[in-house]
């Protein structure tokens, strides 16, 4: 008996789709394979940091979105989740793991402290890591609940799908870093 | 009985699994390159201390003693090892293994104390 099970794929890039064969942009299918496979780096400093565990424990559970594969190196890391309070003496260690990241990299910045300073307006603290390094997507909250993180990732995720393939060589990107004093 | 002849295309579809399981390999490691963008400067190709300035180098000369401190320390860790399975085996093996296993534990002894004349465990 034949069965006939339509297929969806709810995220699907446009393309050109046929009798067991689908095709789409060089571009899109990338953006596919990086967007689904995120290797985030986590850079716990405080509570946010708990808030991440749950995020990756069974109940929230990451994996599903392809981001179980935590890195403690920069070099095999796509995602830097910068999750707590980071202090001005930390700042440039952040500084330096950013920067030792290969290409393409994103930033996912989590929580109050690590978007503004949070409620630390003190000498010490460093008043939002966009100061030092470019951040992708903010995460609000204190500490954020762990959809939260998860809807995060996802808008990660929709930034890595639509990148075009040249944007890191382009000027434009490099004038950003530059802006930031890196490079 | 028809004698067994092992010709060279029946290897066939081995040599094509390899070819393309190598090909596979070659090829998506060229493709990555190709495609992925790259960005060297002096900080990113730094050595990854946590994030913290890399300090002098890693290959500096450092005293032997860690070395032969260490080698003889797995020497005689192996040496109680051997003793599991005869203190397991104890009995069966009876006065036989106790005299085999007091030969071997003399000669280490012999071993440890020629060492120890040595001079190769004075730290100082």
């Amino acid at each position: 008996m034949e069965r006939n099970i339509d297929i969806h794929p709810k995220h699907q890039p446009d393309g050109f789709e046929g009798q067991g064969f689908f095709a789409t942009s060089l571009d899109k299918a990338v953006g596919l394979a990086r967007a689904n496979s995120l290797w985030p780096l986590p850079f716990a400093t405080s509570c946010c940091g708990i808030e991440f565990m749950a995020t990756m424990a069974s109940h929230y559970d990451l994996a599903r979105f392809g981001s179980e594969r935590m890195s403690f190196s920069p070099r095999q890391a796509d995602l830097l989740m910068v999750m707590g309070t980071i202090s001005k003496k930390m700042a440039p260690v952040l500084r330096q793991v950013y920067e030792q990241m290969a290409e393409p990299k994103w930033v996912l910045c989590m929580g109050a402290c690590a978007s503004s300073g949070g409620i630390f307006d003190t000498y010490s603290v460093l008043q939002g890591i966009d100061r030092i390094i470019p951040v992708d997507v903010y995460i609000p909250g204190c500490p954020p609940r762990p959809e939260q993180v998860l809807d995060g990732l996802l808008k990660i995720q929709e930034l890595a799908k639509s990148e075009s393939t040249r944007r890191r060589e382009s000027p434009e990107y490099k004038e950003m870093l530059n802006s930031y004093g890196i490079e | 009985m028809e004698a067994q002849q092992s010709h060279l295309w029946d290897y066939l579809p081995v040599i094509l699994m390899a070819i393309v399981a190598l090909g596979f390999v070659v090829t998506t490691l060229l493709l990555t390159h190709w495609l992925g963008p790259k960005r060297k400067t002096k900080i990113k190709n730094d050595a990854f201390e946590c994030g913290i300035e890399s300090q002098g180098n890693a290959r500096t000369p450092f005293s032997i003693k860690y070395f032969l401190v260490a080698i003889l320390f797995v020497l005689f860790d192996v040496e109680v090892i051997f003793m599991y399975p005869w203190a397991v085996n104890f009995r069966e093996l009876g006065v036989f293994g106790l005299i085999e296993m007091f030969t071997f534990m003399g000669l280490m002894i012999v071993g440890l104390v020629y060492i120890i004349r040595k001079g190769a465990l004075k730290w100082e």
